[in-house]
């Protein structure tokens, strides 16, 4: 088995029930940032044990890895407002909860630090444009930033738990089932036949395939969670060997933050146990603000990630092939080609129509079509 | 946030595999010979296998597999 990013999986989960807390200022947290302590507690983000501090944010800006060395390209942060935190200072510890998570959490101060918003967004986004989602929700951020390590006591059962597995159990998983090399697919969409030619081109040289959605907050016009879900539903029933594919969610919230977030998106699936990572054109990006094939350039820059990309570019439908093509492998002109876009797929889907079966499998497009709410609003 | 906060260490290495090196990163994306060097120690270091620290308890692995199979991962 691959063993974890750091070299340990972190837990920080201590499940102690009737803890008293009262000593301690409690604060509530944004849903987002109480997935954060989820993934952290869960070993999702190992090595991270906590929220960054000074230094491992600065290497992580400029080098794209943390002060140890070890890769490291999205900063994990928890941000307060000055007037909240003024009492308080390095070595206290305060509690974090967050009703919609049921997430009760001790934070260890070690850190209390100022930031310059321009720069952080700069760096991890490549743009200060406040029109970037990713940069609109840094300018949003309050005023300090805390590190330190923290505890997991509660969280509360929610929906998709049943979908939902942590990496020691996709690691004990992966073993049982005899598979040593596994390809992970990160998705938020429901699978098009394009995305089960790249999956199913992956599978053919490993043992298994992990899908592996994003199930969170997502942009107006995203497909909802469901819909994701029971779109792969569909597609596995009849369409993969029982044997050789799973699929478990991952929370998270994507930050369109385009190559840095590829290396993220790698990370935690070698946390996962995955050996393998598919990346698709323009990963994790949004409007122009990369380049296509940018989030797979940037794995050149860490030959010590630990996890194998597997780069893959847009495929289309060849009329005269007859079969799903890539420019790499296909002589036939542009006029041959039917592309997969998401965007017409989508449009057929909300006029409440059935997509081509060459575009889209007859059992995923009618599950799609039974739900009355497809997207998010 | 300061501007660069990391500590760099120098080491040496013999001038005639500088001089091999520093012809061999020519057009490539290496900017230095420091940067070529760093590349590839990341990628030995990284290879090196070290022991898993996986060991599961026995209740923790009953734990682990009742719940994959309630929800229909494992038979």
């Amino acid at each position: 088995m691959i063993k974890p990013h750091g070299g340990k999986l972190v837990n920080r989960l201590i499940k102690k029930k009737n803890i008293d807390l009262g000593g301690y200022k409690k604060f509530e947290i944004s849903t987002n940032t109480s997935e954060d302590i989820l993934n952290i507690a869960n070993g999702i983000f190992s090595p991270l044990n906590g929220f960054l501090g000074n230094n491992d944010l600065n290497n992580i800006l400029k080098d794209k890895r943390l002060e140890d060395d070890t890769p490291w390209t999205i900063p994990i942060l928890i941000d307060f407002d000055k007037n909240d935190i003024k009492e308080l200072k390095e070595g206290d510890t305060v509690v974090l909860t967050n009703k919609e998570t049921g997430v009760t959490s001790l934070l260890d101060i070690e850190e209390i630090q100022d930031y310059d918003k321009k720069t952080l967004a700069q760096n991890v986004y490549k743009t200060k444009d406040e029109n970037h989602p990713g940069v609109a929700n840094i300018y949003n951020m309050k005023d300090k930033l805390v590190g330190g390590k923290i505890t997991l006591y509660e969280n509360k059962e929610r929906e998709y738990d049943n979908y939902n597995l942590t990496p020691k159990e996709t690691r004990f998983l992966f073993k049982e089932k005899g598979w040593n090399e596994i390809v992970a697919f990160q998705t938020r969409n429901p699978p098009h036949i394009g995305h089960e030619y790249v999956q199913k081109t992956a599978l053919t040289f490993v043992d298994g395939l992990f899908i592996n959605p994003i199930i969170g907050k997502k942009k107006s016009g995203d497909f909802t969670d469901d819909v994701i879900l029971a779109s792969y539903e569909a597609l596995m029933k009849y369409y993969y060997p029982k044997e050789r594919a799973v699929m478990s969610i991952l929370r998270t919230s994507m930050k369109y933050a385009g190559p840095r977030e590829a290396i993220h998106h790698a990370i935690m699936r070698k946390n996962f146990g995955c050996t393998h990572f598919i990346v698709g054109r323009d990963h994790a990006g949004v409007g122009d603000y990369y380049g296509p094939y940018d989030a797979h350039d940037i794995f050149s820059e860490f030959p010590d990630l630990g996890i194998t990309p597997l780069f893959f570019r847009s495929f289309s439908r060849c009329t005269k092939c007859d079969s799903v093509v890539n420019d790499k492998i296909c002589p036939h002109e542009q006029k041959y080609h039917v592309n997969f876009a998401g965007k017409k797929i989508r449009a057929i889907l909300r006029d409440g129509k059935v997509p081509p079966e060459d575009m889209m499998r007859k059992e995923v497009s009618e599950t799609i079509l039974k739900f009355d709410k497809t997207f998010v609003e | 946030m300061e501007k660069d906060s990391k500590n760099y260490t120098t080491i040496s290495i013999p001038t005639p595999l500088a001089k091999k090196i520093k012809e061999r990163i020519k057009g490539t994306g290496f900017t230095s010979l420091s940067s070529y060097v760093t590349y590839v120690l990341r990628e030995i270091i990284s290879s090196e296998k070290e022991e898993n620290d996986e060991a599961f308890t026995k209740e923790d692995e009953e734990k682990v597999r009742d719940r994959l199979r309630a929800l229909g991962y494992l038979e």
